[in-house]
């Protein structure tokens, strides 16, 4: 029955499309919130570690929104480039995670945030890199060994911070306060995550979680932190950041993101 | 009437991967192993794919304009430069000369993989470019360039830039 054959595909391909830019909405803002700090880093090596961090990012969600956009295209027949996603969506069209969001506020925030979300995006990648769609799985092959050296240094500095002085420890566990309850968003299933799960394309984030725990787990523990005691928090009316339902913070950000774009269509240099 | 004979795919490959890259200009794309292959169509178009070595290497696009304007020069202007993921680069495919060049000019290369037996791996101390020495330390993971760390010499007191192993 080839009608219900193309139904199924294209259900399957609108999930992979919502997906995908999920995947490189996270990316986006994460790399952006990074670039942030260009040129006001704490010392001058982690100015240089934050712009290729945030560098690697960019080019991974690149790659991945300009698959969302290609995929979409096939469902509607109208193609949203890589710029299109990035500098043309409102705030409540952007899909991510909201721990990507989540100000600098001081360092041991920065630190916090991508110890959390690197790790995340390692678990992921690992099993992506086997995904039956070869896009994804080249574009997550790649970016695993990036993220790897994201991952460490992010741990490394968990050591140093949290396991510092009695200033960097009191720090460390304020940006573990405000970050842990954004991190529940990560690991949930849906729909979405539950077609191209079936599909073999994507993976159900809960999935990850175990191996996340055991690397959180296991930096805390030689950095002398705690895990966080405090519960997930959601967004309005249950919805979260895959919803478009974001922090306070995040408009600023796309403000900010998307300014230059906006005012000076086309610009180039 | 001269004609100007359309080059072989050989050729077209030999000038491909000798192309410099921008950002270690001791490197040929040969050396560093990102030419992943070159074509031809039967409308004449050449194809020449490249690999990235880090996602968002920014020297990709001056690389792609390099390839284009190399063969331009040669007569071949319909060429199409695109870029493959998968399988992923690896600082392995950095060829046995690209690692001769880059000690020579004070980058210590990125440590050979290839050659150990199994079991478990155990980095190498980075030899110091300038002295040899192995008494080095990592300054920072990450450098001047996506590929690059910083390094310190304890023996000479350099400071060094190594590509670090991806």
């Amino acid at each position: 029955m080839p009608e219900e054959t193309g139904a199924q595909t294209a259900v399957v391909d609108t999930a992979v499309a919502a997906y995908v830019l999920r995947l490189g909405d996270d990316t986006l803002i994460a790399s952006h919130r990074l670039a942030e700090l260009v040129a006001s880093a704490p010392q001058l090596e982690e100015d240089v570690a934050v712009a290729n961090i945030s560098l690697d990012l960019l080019g991974q969600a690149r790659s991945l929104l300009s698959y969302a956009g290609r995929t979409e295209e096939q469902l509607t027949g109208v193609l949203r480039t890589e710029d299109d996603l990035a500098y043309l969506r409102s705030e409540n069209q952007f899909v991510n995670c909201r721990l990507v969001e989540l100000p600098n506020t001081d360092f041991a925030h920065t630190v916090v945030r991508q110890l959390l979300f690197s790790g995340f995006v390692f678990e992921l990648y690992s099993e992506l890199a086997d995904s039956t769609d070869e896009t994804v799985a080249g574009i997550a092959g790649k970016a695993v060994k990036e993220v790897s050296y994201h991952r460490d240094h992010a741990a490394r500095w968990t050591a140093r911070l949290g396991d510092g002085t009695e200033e960097s420890a009191r720090r460390m566990e304020a940006a573990l306060d405000t970050a842990w309850p954004y991190v529940a968003e990560l690991f949930t299933d849906d729909d979405v995550t539950r077609t191209v799960a079936e599909a073999g394309v994507g993976v159900n984030p809960s999935k990850l979680r175990p191996a996340w725990d055991a690397f959180v787990d296991r930096t805390l523990q030689s950095a002398r932190l705690e895990r966080p005691r405090v519960p997930p928090i959601t967004g309005l009316a249950g919805m979260s950041g895959r919803d478009g339902v974001h922090t306070e913070a995040f408009g600023y950000l796309v403000a900010e993101m998307q300014h230059l774009h906006r005012s000076h269509p086309g610009a180039s240099w | 009437m001269v004609t100007r004979r359309e080059l072989t795919i050989g050729e077209i490959r030999e000038l491909a991967a000798a192309v410099p890259d921008p950002e270690m200009p001791m490197l040929t794309l040969d050396d560093l192993g990102i030419l992943r292959d070159v074509r031809r169509d039967a409308s004449g178009t050449v194809t020449v794919t490249i690999t990235p070595t880090y996602s968002g290497c920014p020297a990709l696009d001056a690389i792609g304009e390099d390839i284009r304007g190399c063969l331009a020069e040669r007569g071949e202007t319909a060429v199409e430069v695109r870029t493959r993921l998968s399988p992923p680069w690896s600082t392995d495919w950095i060829s046995a000369e690209g690692r001769r060049k880059l000690a020579e000019h004070g980058i210590a290369p990125p440590p050979e993989r290839g050659a150990t037996t199994g079991g478990t791996f155990v980095p190498l101390s980075v030899r110091c470019p300038n002295c040899g020495s192995p008494r080095t330390r990592e300054l920072s993971r990450f450098g001047a360039t996506a590929c690059r760390a910083i390094h310190v010499c304890a023996a000479c007191g350099e400071p060094f830039d190594h590509v670090k192993p991806l």
